[in-house]
């Protein structure tokens, strides 16, 4: 039996994150949540796919305890939202890191805001800098990393703090293709050695399907769960040799036939 | 197009006087000696009985310099610029920090120094004179009052503009308010408001010579308006050079310590 | 600024720092600082005098001249730089250093060759104006695409063509946000040279109430001024903003 398949046996009857009917509409007006209701297992990576302005970005916010709901409510652990946790971290799409701190800093921010001793945070966030493969490159300055090294960045900062859950808001979007697909390799393993639950914004109906243990689809604004696919893949191959197999390529289909609807 | 035709030429050029005529530093010296020769042909001419050229200028300069008038004259000019220029710093980052977090106080404070930026702010000078005396307090103030709007504007500006997604990202990992100021805010803010210091700077300049030509001459708008009401025109030219100097110097100074501190991208290009 | 559900306009507040001021000037504490109804009931007072309409002729003559001057030669030697590498490379310092110098140093010069008298504050127009139209009228050229210029090019456009109908039109945005810059560097540059020549316009008349302590004439005269370069600003901030599609439908 393949790891992912064992994981998804272990976890399924535990849902990490509950949204519950949640709506949101924004100030002016934007309707962009209309009473959306979904599971996210423990252990799993879950991928949020949609339309473009569906309101993926809004959902994961309101999870994260960003911005409030205008009504409804999300669960994570059992207990209600109501801001930020320290079990939820967040992987944000333009890296947002401080341009004045070095990788070290800002890996090690999480750690610092919770008052962590310097010499502590500094030691785990080495740890992670070099499990994302950024070992050697803890003095270097942003501006001096190419955007896919930015994004690791951003990624070991979320695995710092050690979260249970990790929201990541279209992580590989700001960078190349073949770093994409090394990055989504990295992801698979991150899953299968990290105990964590995954929520992944993506546009690539390709790359949900390749890493995803369920697939959420979300109809256009205000956006509600259109289907929801678990794609049975056997992973732990070669992945060229998964990217030819037909289960996979039949799963790509599909999406795209439920999702060809939604553009005009 | 001729000049596109130059520009293409000049840039395939590849020989080792190529590389030298090309250096930025080759062509500034150049023009400056352009401009300084352009002077002195106008000096020479005359265009005016007021024109000196630049050599004489220069050797007012070297005797300003020499006696020791030059020397005391600044000293006395940089007393109100200094003290003013450090209040203005103090007082404008710190009201506009405190309007860039707290609405009210935007509400409050900010259309004063909106309006203050625009206006001509040097006719408050006589006001000043009135309310101060001729005294060094009324300088002080009019450095004050030319350099505050642009630190306030800048600092204000720079907080409200944090980017969105690092105070999310502060947020995230659940940052005080305390610890969003201080860690995210303020640094994402200072580039901004120290670009704000060094135009204040420059506006503080205009404000300590303007005092010193306005309401009493001391320092070196003493010198100015001594030489030009006995019409010794280059030690006039000489001590306008000087000052004049002094300030591209400063500020070109601010700008260095600015690309150091807050522009690392920039220092490894040059 | 909210109260409850109301949204206050960003300039309201002044309402508070008018109210602070007639206080302050009814408690006399100062004689500097009149009740402000006093300075408003000056300004209607004097604004409609022939002394008044006589300086605001001059200084507007000298503001607008200066401006005219500014316009016609920062433009094309901001072009000029943003084409040219060694025109840059020559130019740029000396565009960079008045920018930042202080000018009203220079005043005393312009005064000692060309007398007090208007020359001179149509001079100091220049000199406060001119070096942002450069510089901006050079970035908006920099910002043009290539293409734009080859395309001109290969329809065998003239240099004067390639100006006057590529380059000026394609910079609008900068340019304009150049003269809306220079001009209200040139509204402190006419005050500046009004102020150290003191015998013409308004210089003239602050020169005579400040000699006569004619406090509320004073201040009167500074509101007509302050709202002149605020009205000037908006409006051109206005203008500015006309254009902006402009520049975002460039690229
Ligand atoms: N702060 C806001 N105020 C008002 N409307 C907003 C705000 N943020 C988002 N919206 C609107 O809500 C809708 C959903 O936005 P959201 O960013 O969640 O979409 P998304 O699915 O993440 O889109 P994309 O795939 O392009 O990232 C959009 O129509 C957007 O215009
Ligand atoms: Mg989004």
């Amino acid at each position: 039996m393949s790891p992912a398949a064992a994981r998804k046996i272990e976890a399924r009857h535990r849902p990490m994150v509950e949204v519950r009917h949640l709506s949101k509409i924004y100030a002016g007006g934007v309707e962009a949540l209309n009473a959306i209701s979904v599971d996210f297992p423990e252990g799993q990576l879950t991928s949020l796919l949609g339309p473009s302005g569906c309101g993926k970005t809004t959902l994961l916010k309101i999870i994260a305890g960003l911005i409030p709901a205008t009504s409804g409510e999300v669960m994570v652990d059992g207990r209600p939202v109501t801001g930020p946790g320290p079990e939820r971290a967040f992987v944000f799409q333009d890296f947002a890191l401080m341009p004045w701190a070095n990788v070290l800093r800002n890996v090690a921010f999480g750690l610092e805001l919770k008052g962590v001793a310097q010499s502590e945070r500094e030691a785990v966030a080495e740890k992670h800098i070099a499990s994302v493969g950024l070992g050697g490159f803890e003095h270097a300055f942003p501006h001096e990393l190419s955007g896919g090294m930015r994004q690791r960045v951003g990624l070991a900062r979320a695995l710092a703090v050690n979260a249970k859950v990790l929201l990541m808001d279209e992580p590989f979007s700001a960078v190349d293709e073949q770093t994409r697909r090394k990055f989504q390799e990295d992801l698979l393993e991150l899953i299968a050695r990290e105990h964590k639950t995954f929520l992944f914004v993506t546009h690539s109906i390709e790359e949900a399907v390749y890493v995803s243990d369920r697939i959420v689809i979300l109809s256009k604004r205000p956006s509600q769960v259109s289907a929801i696919v678990e794609p049975e893949i056997g992973r732990g191959r070669d992945p060229d040799q998964i990217r030819r197999d037909s289960a996979y390529l039949d799963t790509v289909e599909t999406i795209w036939q439920s999702l060809k609807r939604y553009l005009d | 197009m001729t000049l596109i035709a130059e520009t293409k030429a000049y840039a395939h050029r590849g020989s080792a006087w190529g590389d030298i005529l090309r250096h930025p530093a080759t062509l500034w010296l150049i023009s400056a000696v352009i401009v300084a020769g352009a002077w002195e042909i106008a000096g020479r001419w005359p265009i005016s009985p007021a024109f000196p050229p630049f050599s004489d200028t220069m050797s007012a300069l070297a005797g300003l310099i020499a006696d020791g008038t030059l020397g005391k004259a600044l000293i006395i000019t940089l007393k109100p610029l200094a003290i003013g220029l450090i209040a203005s710093v103090v007082m404008g980052v710190g009201l506009g920090v405190l309007m860039g977090l707290n609405r009210f106080a935007e509400w409050l404070g900010s259309p004063i120094f909106v309006i203050a930026q625009s206006a001509p702010l040097a006719a408050l000078i006589p006001i000043l004179t009135f309310a101060y005396g001729i005294g060094l307090t009324a300088k002080i103030l009019t450095v004050c009052i030319m350099a505050m709007p642009v630190i306030v504007l800048n600092s204000l500006n720079a907080v409200r503009h944090t980017p969105a997604t690092l105070l999310d990202m502060g947020h995230s990992f659940l940052a005080t308010r305390r610890q969003i100021i201080f860690k995210i805010i303020l640094p994402a803010a200072s580039p901004v408001i120290f670009a704000g210091l060094r135009l204040g700077c420059a506006a503080g300049f205009i404000g300590v010579i303007l005092a010193e030509l306005l309401i009493t001459p001391t320092g070196i708008g003493d010198i100015i308006t001594y030489n030009q009401s006995v019409a010794e025109y280059e030690k006039m030219y000489a001590a306008i050079f000087a000052i004049m100097a002094l300030s591209v110097l400063l500020i070109s100074l601010l700008e260095m310590i600015e690309t150091a501190l807050f522009h690392p991208e920039k220092r490894a290009q040059s | 600024m909210t109260i409850g559900n109301i949204r206050l306009p960003i300039m309201t507040s002044l309402i508070i720092w008018a109210i602070l001021w007639e206080i302050v000037g009814r408690s006399g504490a100062s004689f500097v600082i009149p009740p402000l109804s006093g300075i408003f009931a000056r300004i209607v007072e004097i604004v409609p005098t022939p002394s008044f309409g006589e300086a605001l002729w001059i200084t507007g003559k000298a503001f607008v001249i200066g401006n005219v001057i500014a316009v016609l030669f920062g433009i094309p030697l901001g072009v000029l730089m943003g084409r040219s590498h060694i025109a840059d490379r020559i130019f740029l310092p000396w565009v960079n250093l008045f920018l930042s110098a202080p000018l009203s140093a220079l005043v005393p010069i312009i005064m000692v060759i060309f007398g007090a008298g208007q020359t001179t504050i149509i001079f100091t127009v220049v000199l406060f104006a001119i070096w942002i139209i450069v510089l901006d009228a050079r970035a908006g050229v920099r910002s043009i695409t290539p293409s734009l210029v080859e395309m001109a090019l290969s329809f065998g456009a003239t240099p004067w063509q390639a100006f006057s109908r590529i380059y000026v039109w394609a910079a609008l945005p900068e340019i304009l946000s150049g003269i809306r810059l220079g001009l209200i560097r040139a509204v402190k540059g006419v005050v500046i040279g009004q102020m150290l020549v003191s015998i013409i316009g308004f210089g003239r008349l602050f020169e005579l109430y400040s000699s006569r302590f004619l406090m509320e004439h004073f201040w009167a005269l500074l509101f007509v001024l302050f709202a002149f370069a605020f009205a000037i600003n908006e409006a051109l901030t206005w203008l500015e903003r006309r254009f902006e599609y402009f520049a975002s439908s460039r690229n």
